[in-house]
């Protein structure tokens, strides 16, 4: 399979801009301007773009409490995110989610669920209806390699498994859970090697290689779409920033660290892009376009009005 | 006009829902396998034979089918959720508690989760683990409406309000009061069943009613204590106290107008739960009862509840931890004889 390069420069603005707005938005974070907490998504930005791009916009994705990238790639503006992130009754939840509840069902994802592992279950559900209806939809449930030690991976799989259900569970393994190395928490060698547990397929991926992503999540899509069942597809990965806000990564080695560097995914594919040919200047152009509407979307987000105290009241039965 | 216990209506009000919206589905253990036992206490019996596909038997798992009940209810189903026993709620409470209850609330009211889960209580000869009212831990959980039939019309009438409302409601159902029957019957049940009528209708959620009117004392309870109550009330007639038995319905949202009217007639106010009284139900409504229509009342609202301990297994432990009529007797005289006269 080969992509064609608009295709490939769609997902390399997708990928800039999910890098470009967690840095900006951790500069307003440390600057003390922007509220809450932040759980930010540098180095895994080749996951949500290539699982996402091989989706329809009414499929349906659940997310976690890193959930950034997967609103950006699942297209949710970036003005809907940023306003959310700053509290405003304009933010895609209206301020009553926040970072780790970002979410547009319109869009075709659920607000985030940051309980680690909460949203196995919901993705299998969402899959069940789909099945029910007889709608060729698929859901995709992102989570990290830490949900794989939760009993609702177990549970859910299972289900999803059993009913041949059109889910893809998506371990975004980024070695760490928290500070803890997966290494400690599961002896086997591949998260995916779980799978034959349920009777499944298991695919293990360079989750830091955009096209390699996109490939293996589009197989595991279609054989979702055709009615052949879930697929537990990881992603192999890196979290080149802290776990949460001002999280300094110690625990990460030096060696370790230098080399995922290396494997940075949005360096790396900038440079397979430019040695299939594409000019550096058409990066650029993307990038200042990507920076531009971050730029707007944070101007626009501190002019925003806040909320009202008493708003905290509506919403929560219909 | 039929006259069926609770699980009979239950049943029938399942099936008449499934009839009129093809979104309306069931999911849980046990509750659809051809010569199985339709749910662990009958309800469904038989709902498989008209409704194969929209009955999904689950795996014991029932923080994965609570979580699939919401994902469904997200996309537009109206799920049915069902929980063999209250005390497993627990294996799943991290779904209804951070997940079904919130879910609308964090998406800035944007999604809605017409969601139901129907759940077993009560103690009834099967120790600890089988045995709980566990009302009062999810009366405080928010996002969540609560409804507690004490009778079959109450029954069929709140399940269909649930099944139409577009919020999560979970339904306590009482294991003494279902009527179930056959291998599933269980000992020491009470006739909780009624007429219902063939005309289609619901219970409004949120509505209590005055099950018997009286003028001394208000005393307010639900599922089996209802039926304590209207036993106890009966007997505290022979001594010629009139008690007006309230029987709320729903927890959430609570009825707090007519209780209300009612202590600002008796002056007097019991609260009947089956469950422990600490942190109970007991204690909120004591609670705003006091800061509603303190003036009203003549002694401070006296509960009836289980002591704070684990459900004994022992019949005679069992029966002295589980409030009884004689105990709520005792606490109107108490409560009355505290007064000067």
């Amino acid at each position: 399979m080969s992509a064609s390069v608009d295709f490939q420069l769609q997902l390399y603005r997708t990928m800039v801009t999910i890098r470009h707005f967690e840095e900006r938005v951790k500069f307003l974070f440390l600057e003390g301007i922007m509220p809450g907490t932040i759980h930010q998504y540098q180095g895994q930005e080749a996951v949500a773009t290539g699982v996402c791009a091989a989706l329809r916009a009414d499929d349906v994705i659940t997310s976690t409490h890193r959930p950034h990238g997967h609103a950006i790639a699942k297209g949710l503006t970036v003005e809907s995110i940023m306003h959310e992130l700053f509290g405003k009754t304009t933010g895609c939840c209206r301020g009553k989610g926040g970072s780790m509840h970002l979410g547009d069902l319109e869009k075709g994802m659920v607000p985030a669920i940051a309980i680690v592992g909460g949203g196995i279950p919901v993705a299998t559900g969402i899959g069940l209806a789909f099945n029910m209806k007889q709608e060729p939809r698929v859901a995709v449930c992102f989570m990290g390699d830490g949900a794989t030690n939760e009993g609702t991976f177990h549970e859910s799989i299972n289900m999803g498994a059993i009913w041949s259900l059109p889910v893809v569970y998506v371990i975004e393994n980024n070695l760490y859970g928290a500070s803890t190395p997966i290494s400690q928490t599961a002896k086997v060698a591949h998260l995916a090697d779980r799978a034959c547990a349920y009777g499944i397929l298991g695919v293990t991926v360079d989750g830091n290689d955009v096209l390699a992503v996109y490939h293996a999540a589009r197989e595991a899509v279609e054989r979702a779409r055709a009615g052949d069942g879930p697929t537990l597809l990881e992603a192999v990965t890196y979290r080149i920033t802290g776990h949460s806000r001002r999280d300094p990564c110690l625990y990460q080695p030096e060696e370790e660290r230098k080399q995922a560097l290396e494997r940075e995914p949005l360096c790396r594919f900038a440079t397979a892009l430019l040695a299939a040919g594409v000019d550096q200047v058409v990066l650029d152009a993307i990038m200042a376009e990507v920076d531009a509407e971050i730029e707007a979307a944070v101007r626009s987000a501190i002019a925003a009005p806040d909320p009202r105290p008493e708003d905290a009241l509506d919403g929560v039965f219909v | 006009m039929a006259h069926l216990s609770i699980a009979e209506a239950l049943r029938q009000g399942l099936r008449e829902e499934m009839a009129r919206d093809e979104r309306v589905f069931c999911i849980g253990e046990d509750i659809g396998i051809p010569g199985g036992w339709g749910g662990a206490f009958t309800v469904t019996l038989g709902l498989e034979q008209e409704f194969r596909a929209r009955m999904i038997d689950t795996p014991i798992s029932e923080a994965g089918f609570f979580g699939a009940a919401l994902g469904a209810a997200l996309m537009g189903l109206r799920p049915v959720a069902d929980v063999q026993y209250s005390d497993f709620l627990f294996c799943a409470m991290d779904q209804i508690v951070n997940q079904i209850g919130v879910m609308r609330y964090m998406s800035g009211g944007k999604v809605t989760v017409p969601l139901v889960m129907r759940a077993p209580v009560g103690a009834t000869g099967r120790g600890a683990q089988h045995a709980r009212n566990p009302e009062a831990i999810f009366y405080g959980v928010p996002g969540i409406k609560i409804v507690c039939p004490a009778t079959a019309y109450d029954a069929k009438g709140l399940l269909k309000a649930a099944i139409r409302d577009d919020n999560p409601v979970l339904m306590f159902e009482h294991k003494s009061l279902y009527g179930s029957k056959g291998a599933r019957a269980e000992s020491g049940a009470l006739d909780a069943s009624s007429d219902i009528p063939d005309d289609d209708y619901i219970v409004p959620i949120g509505k209590g009613i005055v099950r018997r009117e009286g003028g001394d004392v208000t005393v307010i309870a639900n599922l089996l204590m209802m039926h304590r109550a209207l036993q106890a009330a009966e007997e505290l007639a022979a001594e010629g106290i009139s008690a007006e038995v309230i029987d709320p319905r729903s927890l959430v949202p609570f009825d707090w107008e007519l209780v209300e009217q009612s202590v600002r007639k008796t002056g007097y106010a019991v609260v009947v739960e089956e469950g422990p009284r600490t942190g109970g139900i007991g204690a909120d409504i004591a609670a705003t009862l006091a800061e509603r229509c303190c003036d009203y009342l003549l002694a401070p609202v006296a509960r009836v509840a289980s002591p704070d301990i684990p459900v004994p297994f022992a019949p005679p432990m069992e029966d002295y931890y589980r409030p009884d009529a004689a105990r709520i007797t005792r606490t109107v005289r108490q409560l009355r004889d505290a007064l000067p006269a």
